[in-house]
């Protein structure tokens, strides 16, 4: 993973509008070909983020590096690698998606012949084939959406940002969505970053994720690893449901070495431990005839761990 | 490749020209102008028809455009009251549109120079409207031939095609006040109000104003002196000539009607001895250039607001 290439590289990226920093010495550094997700809630600066990367908004401080090119000092050639899908991404909507298409395409300098090939080529690649000659103000926002990724892949970029993809969108959409996401990756080979606060749809595509709040990255990894960041010094908690409920169960539990607290939260017990009981927990359980109705250690997926970098920061 | 057309600015103009030309608001202005261009000539046709047979026939052709036949103004002053609504509808909504659509985040993604946007959309905006004119003005002129039978002389045409340059410059000037308030206004209707408001005051309010201006200044009544009176008339032409309007009607005047000498106050001593009679074409010319020069200023002071601004703004 270390010998792969970086092609986002931000060194003390900072942006302040007056007094309010929407960006704080963001040093983010993104691996060819991986999907990294950059997700924090509204207001956290993601959006702002994107556009210096573009070169779309010039940094207070610092500075972003694509593939090598300065967003700010060269951001026509940043911008001839980089596909990049807004939120709520508008097109004109008296133009057919088609001629969307080809503007996007004159702009870029795409020879006729060969944008047209390539529209064609993208429309079926995002199921959009049969309403390429519609009007853009016919299609739903799912639709939409999906030409958003037409769009951006008609310059063949090297790396695809999106904003807020997912927004939205229907179950179905989001699933559709997801996938033509995941093939950029993993077929094409083109670098994505996705900026998203709705992290469950999200993180299942990320190669690697970045918490971001409030203008700045509180941790970014493999959503295992971030999990293990916040247990290194927290102990760890479980939820426990079981059958019968009675007392012999709180003796059980009692019985464990590693456990220092018990707690009990309407028909569930809480339990803090020093490490990691569940086996021997279950092994237990089985061996006196007890269910296991619900098991569930907390703070290991991403809403937790979110919620937990959220109100550590709330306090500061 | 070619430094020139990777610059999309060609790509841009083509688009938007295509706009304006597909657009129902333009086939409504347009519309609008023929009817009103052809139906004031064909009623000044059949006056100077009559006048011509008794008169002089000098400049016949140039009466065309500026005497009023029956209960219809004279074509210029149609133009010069309607040329600021057919600027402002083509340009009230140009840049904000682009925003509330969202395809300008989409738009300065794609390798293009910022400033590529704004100069494509305010040129491809100029070309219309010169197309409009110019088409406007030898339709008119075709049918003034067919009405009077007299063939326009070398030097009227050159009077017509500068009065036809000249009422670019002015729709352009206004078209450039609303590219100024669409950037301005993130709503559309309240730029296009604004554009209206100040159509108003210039071209109605402003004379009513100086008027008041300068009487306030010097008050002219029956004992009032000779220099009072004179400085009354000074101060109320050059309040007047704050408005485009009234730049546009003096510099018109001028050019298609060789008999105009002055435009401001003469005393009677300056007209003793003088001989009754027309100007050259360059004397005509020389009696305007500061009008010329003054609105082509203005377009210039917009346009760079403008440009300023719109490379200033935060894309979001």
């Amino acid at each position: 993973m270390t010998d792969k290439k970086i092609i986002i590289d931000t060194e003390n990226l900072t942006k302040k509008y007056d007094d309010f920093t929407a960006v704080d010495k963001l040093n983010l550094k993104i691996e060819e070909g991986e999907i990294f997700g950059l997700l924090g809630p509204n207001g956290a600066g993601k959006t702002t983020t994107i556009l210096m990367l573009l070169g779309l908004t010039e940094p207070t401080e610092g500075r972003a590096l694509i593939d090598g090119h300065n967003s700010t000092m060269e951001p026509i050639a940043v911008k001839r690698i980089v596909g990049y899908l807004p939120d709520n991404v508008g097109f004109y909507d008296d133009l057919t998606g088609r001629e969307n298409l080809r503007y996007i395409a004159g702009l870029n300098s795409i020879p006729r012949t060969q944008a047209e090939k390539r529209i064609d080529l993208l429309l079926e690649r995002v199921g959009l084939f049969h309403v390429g000659d519609k009007k853009v103000g016919t299609y739903s926002r799912g639709m939409r959406q999906r030409l958003g990724i037409a769009d951006m892949l008609i310059k063949d970029p090297k790396v695809v940002i999106l904003d807020e993809p997912t927004l939205g969108l229907d179950p179905e959409g989001i699933e559709e969505m997801l996938q033509l996401i995941t093939e950029l990756s993993k077929k094409d080979g083109r670098t994505v970053l996705i900026s998203s606060h709705l992290l469950y749809q999200v993180q299942r595509i990320c190669d690697r994720v970045g918490i971001f709040v409030k203008g700045r990255l509180l941790a970014a990894g493999p959503i295992e690893s971030l999990g293990e960041k916040v247990f290194k010094e927290k102990t760890h908690i479980l939820e426990v449901k079981a059958y019968p409920d009675n007392e012999d169960f709180m003796k059980l539990i009692g019985s464990i070495n590693e456990v220092e607290k018990i707690d009990r939260q309407q028909d569930m017990f809480i339990i803090q431990s020093r490490l990691d009981i569940r086996k021997k927990l279950v092994t237990f359980m089985g061996e006196r005839d007890f269910t296991l109705l619900h098991l569930k250690q907390r703070g290991r997926d991403l809403d937790d761990i979110y919620r937990k970098y959220f109100k550590e920061k709330e306090v500061v | 490749m070619n430094p020139f057309k990777s610059m999309g600015i060609g790509v841009l103009y083509r688009k938007e020209f295509a706009d304006h030309l597909r657009s129902r608001r333009f086939s409504i202005i347009l519309f609008l102008i023929v009817v009103i261009g052809l139906s004031s000539i064909y009623s000044a046709g059949y006056g100077i028809r009559e006048a011509v047979s008794q008169e002089n026939n000098d400049f016949a052709f140039l009466r065309l455009f500026t005497t009023s036949g029956g209960s219809l103004p004279s074509f210029v002053s149609f133009i010069s009251f309607l040329g600021p609504l057919i600027g402002l509808s083509l340009g009230f909504d140009i840049m904000n549109s682009e925003r509330a659509r969202g395809t300008l985040g989409r738009l300065l993604a794609q390798p293009i120079y910022r400033d590529t946007v704004i100069n494509g959309k305010f040129l491809a905006g100029v070309g219309i409207l010169s197309l409009m004119i110019i088409s406007l003005g030898l339709g008119v002129g075709g049918l003034g031939i067919i009405m009077i039978g007299i063939p326009p002389t070398f030097e009227e045409i050159m009077r017509i095609l500068i009065f036809i340059i000249l009422t670019v410059i002015y729709i352009s000037l206004w078209f450039a006040v609303s590219l100024l308030f669409s950037l301005l206004f993130r709503q559309a209707a309240t730029s296009a109000l604004a554009g209206i408001a100040l159509w108003l005051f210039l071209s109605i309010f402003v004379g009513l104003l100086a008027g008041l201006i300068a009487d306030g200044l010097y008050p002219v009544d029956d004992q009032s002196t000779f220099e009072v009176a004179f400085e009354n008339q000074k101060v109320k032409q050059y309040l007047n000539r704050i408005s485009p309007s009234k730049l546009y009607d003096e510099a018109i005047v001028t050019i298609l009607n060789p008999g105009v000498r002055t435009l401001g106050p003469v005393f009677t001593s300056q007209l003793e001895g003088a001989i009754p009679g027309v100007l050259p074409l360059s004397q005509s010319m020389l009696l305007i250039w500061p009008h010329i020069v003054t609105m082509i200023a203005m377009t210039m002071i917009c346009f760079a607001i403008s440009y300023i601004y719109f490379m200033k703004q935060e894309i979001r």
